[in-house]
């Protein structure tokens, strides 16, 4: 499978800096059981700077989650393109790793397995990949687990693992589509903070774009929240967060921006309700 | 030793009870053509001293393991290909459902046409019989892969063969297990149903022994060997290989 991008940080000679992830004029057309053809979001044109960490947050129905699904190269536009370090994306790549909603662990492998699978399909040396994974399984804090078959684990541990599968192979971008929606408040709070963390100890080696519907989240993860419309998703507003890390729900800003994109979102449940 | 008991206990009450209404019809009736529990004993102690009954049972389990392991290479390799090619399966797929339909004595008459009366007939039939639900359960396996899985194995940059090896076929692997159950009971029922009408070349298998005799008790004892052998290969070997398989993916409901 080829990527669409190299996995090298470098910029080519002569060639500006441009963003790392570039969406234009993205949108997708479902078709219904019934035949019917609905737009899932439209005329979408937003960029993800290099190492920054953007939510796009919506609505249910807005489209956000086939958005980040084309982006990963997992499904194809209707229309218009996304551009990842300057090339269309074509397909899936190691280059952006994908947390899903549900942990996608394979359970057929034990833990450290699911690590080393995808640090071999990374092209990973055998030599590295053993110790690798387990700096990785530390990290997230389940390494004394590394021995099980995921079943054996919390949802939440699960999720971990996932998430130190995907940032052991040092992808340049990570994608996260709603990866911590189902799970228990507590659970959902350590892997936020995990990322937090992740996001500073990373600066500028990790590009973050993830999808939530869960405000809090968004304002407590991202430097910047895209808010989309109601379906067909369009993009709504922007808001840039610039409040100190790591973030806590009761900082004075976090509040303040939360309640800002709840007016928002909830005069755009009411004004497709009717 | 406790959980032994509450494991063999019931199938052991089964048993129990299957011998007492069996020698009870037997009192009662009271002709040869239904020999009472103690004769078939007898009679299976005869097969056994006499050692016909083991040569039998090592030349049918001999035949059972060469057919269907040629029945697993051969379904799972036109499984396999049908998977990959979309028009070929739906052009196939119904042609395999129909084979699997054909009651395994139909094939005797072409295997014997075909090969002759030697022992390749009967193998034949084994294979007849069984490759088509072992086709059938690789299809079936691979298209109850979760699209998780490979939405998951593509991001992490598998594609192509690599997707199929680490990603499809063990995601594949419980649902194949289920139809290799079923396959290795059809291969075992083939042959027997081969062995009893295509006469015996050479030595004789369990099937044979049910046509050479005449004495009602020494063919129920053959037909007792017969069902023995199917729970045995079914509990020792294919039961617990597949409960390994499910075990290993969370897919055993706690015993």
């Amino acid at each position: 499978m080829s990527s669409a991008v190299t996995r090298t940080r470098e910029h080519p000679a002569g060639s500006p800096a441009g963003p790392t992830i570039s969406v234009r004029d993205l949108g997708m057309t479902r078709t219904l059981p019934s035949g019917e053809r609905m737009p899932a979001f439209e005329h979408l044109t937003f960029d993800v700077e290099h190492g920054e960490f953007v939510c796009l947050i919506g609505p249910s129905g807005s489209g956000k989650t086939s958005t980040l699904a084309v982006i990963a190269g997992l499904e194809r536009p209707t229309h218009g393109e996304v551009l990842v370090e300057g090339r269309p994306v074509t397909g899936p790549g190691p280059d952006r790793a994908v947390l899903f909603q549900e942990p996608a662990l394979f359970p057929w492998l034990s833990v450290r397995g699911n690590m080393d699978l995808a640090l071999r399909l990374a092209d990973v040396p055998p030599d590295e990949r053993e110790e690798r994974a387990a700096m990785w399984l530390a990290r997230v804090e389940v390494d004394r687990s590394a021995d099980r078959q995921p079943h054996e684990l919390s949802a939440g541990m699960r999720q971990r693992v996932a998430l130190a599968r995907a940032l052991a192979c040092d992808p340049p971008i990570l994608l996260g589509d709603e990866p911590f929606g189902a799970l228990d408040a507590l659970a959902r709070e350590r892997l936020q903070d995990i990322v937090q963390r992740e996001r500073v100890e990373r600066a500028g080696r990790t590009t973050f774009l993830f999808v939530t519907h869960n405000v809090r989240e968004a304002v407590l993860l991202a430097d910047r929240v895209l808010v989309m419309s109601a379906a067909p998703g369009r993009l709504l507003e922007e808001f840039r967060i610039d409040a100190h890390r790591p973030r806590k729900l009761d900082d004075v800003l976090v509040a303040r921006v939360v309640s800002e994109i709840h007016d928002l979102l909830i005069g755009q449940l009411e004004g497709t309700s009717s | 030793m406790k959980r032994w008991a509450s494991e063999l206990g019931p199938p052991l009450l089964g048993i129990a009870v299957l011998v007492v209404v069996w020698a009870i019809v037997a009192a009662i009736t009271d002709t040869s053509a239904i020999p009472s529990p103690a004769d078939t004993w007898a009679a299976l102690r005869d097969g056994v001293a006499d050692g016909s009954i083991p040569e039998a049972t090592a030349k049918s389990l001999i035949r059972l393991a060469f057919s269907f392991a040629a029945a697993l290479v051969i379904g799972t390799g036109l499984g396999l290909l049908l998977a990959a090619f979309e028009l070929a399966r739906r052009s196939v797929r119904p042609l395999v459902v129909a084979l699997q339909i054909i009651p395994f004595v139909a094939w005797v008459p072409l295997a014997v046409i075909w090969f002759g009366v030697t022992e390749r007939a009967v193998v034949f039939v084994a294979i007849a019989g069984s490759f088509p639900s072992v086709t059938l359960a690789t299809l079936q396996g691979i298209r109850q892969v979760p699209p998780l899985y490979v939405r998951a194995g593509r991001t992490l940059g598998a594609g192509g063969w690599s997707l199929q090896r680490e990603i499809v076929f063990p995601a594949a692997l419980p649902a194949y297990m289920t139809g290799i159950q079923q396959a290795w009971g059809f291969a075992w029922k083939a042959l027997m149903a081969g062995e009893l009408i295509v006469p015996a070349v050479g030595a004789s298998g369990l099937g044979h022994l049910l046509d050479s005799s005449q004495d009602v008790a020494a063919i129920l004892a053959v037909v007792a060997v017969i069902a023995v052998i199917g729970v045995a290969v079914e509990y020792l070997i294919v039961g617990p290989i597949d409960r390994r398989v499910r075990a290993k993916r969370g897919l055993l409901s706690a015993a």
